[in-house]
């Protein structure tokens, strides 16, 4: 049975992460973006499910601060992040002071090394030049 | 007594199978998924079509949730009793009377594990957010509120009048944990934990416990104490993560209570007391809200008017609440014996005069699922 088995969804995901690309799942039939990786479309059912490269932006959906004490490693961000192409994930906003981070502020996806694992946190969008 | 008549009232329409042997990197709610969308092929039926649920596993200890935020479905009927290998056989039974009750129409029964492959793992760690260190369950509530401020402007005050409205009632019960005097200042100056939720935003955490019995009606007007009658009663679901919430403004207390209220013949002008679940502040408005006691939005404003607090024209948690009477990690039962205290009319200094319909509602997970509960006495029947 294993051997008709492909890569299961999250070591998919994660594999991607590790050559520094987000990728994710659409819809064959529903056409929606999906997170977390699945075996089947939260939407519709379908098993029809495509990776594809997500462009990583994104808005602030919500966001708090988890109050800490420095000693501890200080005060940092938990936000939940809705990419332009539907899906939302729970991340953090990196590069700005988490206190300055508004909801509805535009964010590009990053991905970063957190101990053994890749990670997919977000940053303010730059300006286009 | 008989039993309820089950026979030929329910059938299996299709199986499916995942995973057998060894499904290395797959986690048991990748088999589950992929072991449903067989069966449901098999059956010819629709994941939309699945509004009955019943799951358990070793892995989570809220599985109907979990289970269900995967597959993407918001089932009416959850069924998680876990009592080890027989479970799902004893789901038939619990599936067969929910089916024949009508209280849902399709029924999945379903379990999946990764036991031979899969690393051990602590107990519902959310594998794509326990990285970012969500301080749960505060953060989770914290976003919510975050999210209501923004799109209904609703501020950090309006959060406190709900502590301080509890408070004022806790004052009114020897039993509450919490009595000293309280005001909006106190709350907004304590210490902030998740913004914008601060300490006094967030409920005790104390010991307890609590107890309720219920048998036949016929048998309960012979019982010694005036009984309190289960008039309505529904419970609805939207996910297990609260970054898979549909909507953070809005939760399935929106459904549950209709459902409720519909089963009471009755509406939220005819409940003269409400418990809501004060896990944290933001919980009290957000049902006040989706069980229809106001606008959506207008919670805030509710709150801040006086009308939840003692003398109030919709007394809510008059025992004090989680935020100010009890809270040992599960509160609901509590909710529960607050509103039969209430209809017997034994809440002392508290009691409000001529309560004879009480609304009840819990609260379980992230917001996760939502459970409304109508009460009423014998003269309400």
């Amino acid at each position: 049975m294993s051997a008709q088995l492909p890569p299961s969804p999250t070591q998919t995901f994660q594999a991607y992460l590790q050559q520094g690309e987000l990728w994710l799942q659409w819809c064959g039939r529903c056409a929606k973006q999906i997170f977390f990786p699945r075996t089947l479309c939260p939407h519709c059912g379908s098993r029809s499910l495509d990776w594809r490269r997500s462009s990583g932006q994104g808005t602030v959906y919500s966001t708090t601060t988890v109050r800490q004490r420095p000693e501890r490693g200080g005060d940092y961000n938990v936000a939940i992040i809705e990419l332009t192409e539907g899906a939302r994930m729970l991340s953090r906003v990196e590069g700005i002071a988490t206190h300055d981070i508004r909801i509805g502020m535009g964010v590009d996806a990053a991905i970063v090394q957190q101990g053994e694992t890749r990670l997919v946190v977000f940053r303010p969008r730059q300006p286009q030049s | 007594m008989t039993e309820p008549s089950i026979r030929g009232a329910a059938a299996f329409v299709g199986t499916g199978l995942a995973g057998i042997g060894l499904a290395p990197g797959y986690s048991h709610l990748d088999l589950i998924g992929l072991a449903v969308q067989e069966a449901l092929e098999d059956a010819g039926v629709k994941l939309a079509e699945v509004d009955g649920l019943f799951t358990a596993n070793m892995a989570n200890i809220l599985p109907t949730l979990v289970v269900a935020e995967y597959l993407g479905i918001q089932p009416r009927v959850a069924v998680g009793t876990n009592t080890g290998g027989n479970s799902f056989v004893d789901h038939t039974l619990w599936a067969a009377l929910a089916l024949q009750a009508g209280l849902c129409k399709v029924a999945l029964i379903c379990y999946g594990s990764n036991q031979r492959t899969g690393k051990p793992t602590p107990p519902d760690a959310p594998p794509f957010e326990a990285a970012y260190n969500p301080r749960e369950p505060i953060s989770s509530y914290a976003l919510a509120a975050a999210r209501h401020m923004h799109v209904y402007g609703t501020t950090r005050e309006q959060l406190a009048s709900v502590a301080v409205a509890a408070r004022r009632w806790a004052q009114l019960n020897p039993l509450a944990f919490a009595r000293e005097p309280l005001t909006v200042a106190d709350v907004l100056a304590s210490r902030m934990i998740c913004d914008p939720l601060s300490l006094l935003d967030c409920c005790l955490v104390t010991d307890g416990a609590g107890a309720v019995i219920m048998t036949r009606a016929e048998r309960a007007r012979d019982a010694r104490r005036s009984p309190v009658y289960l008039l309505g009663c529904a419970s609805e679901q939207t996910h297990r993560q609260i970054s898979q919430m549909p909507d953070l403004t809005v939760t399935a207390a929106a459904r549950s209570g209709p459902r409720a209220f519909a089963m009471a013949r009755m509406t939220p002008k005819d409940i003269r007391v409400a418990q809501l679940y004060d896990a944290f502040t933001i919980n009290v408005l957000l049902f006040l809200e989706d069980l229809g006691f106001c606008a959506k939005g207008a919670a805030g404003e509710l709150a801040t008017s006086g009308a939840i607090a003692p003398g109030g024209s919709l007394p809510v948690n008059t025992n004090g609440g989680g935020l100010s009477c009890v809270h040992p990690g599960m509160y609901g039962i509590f909710l529960l014996i607050e509103a039969i205290e209430q209809l017997r009319g034994v809440a002392g200094e508290r009691q409000v005069q001529g309560a004879d319909t009480a609304l009840v509602h819990g609260n379980g997970g992230l917001l996760s699922i939502q459970s409304t509960a109508i009460l009423g006495t014998a003269a309400t029947l």
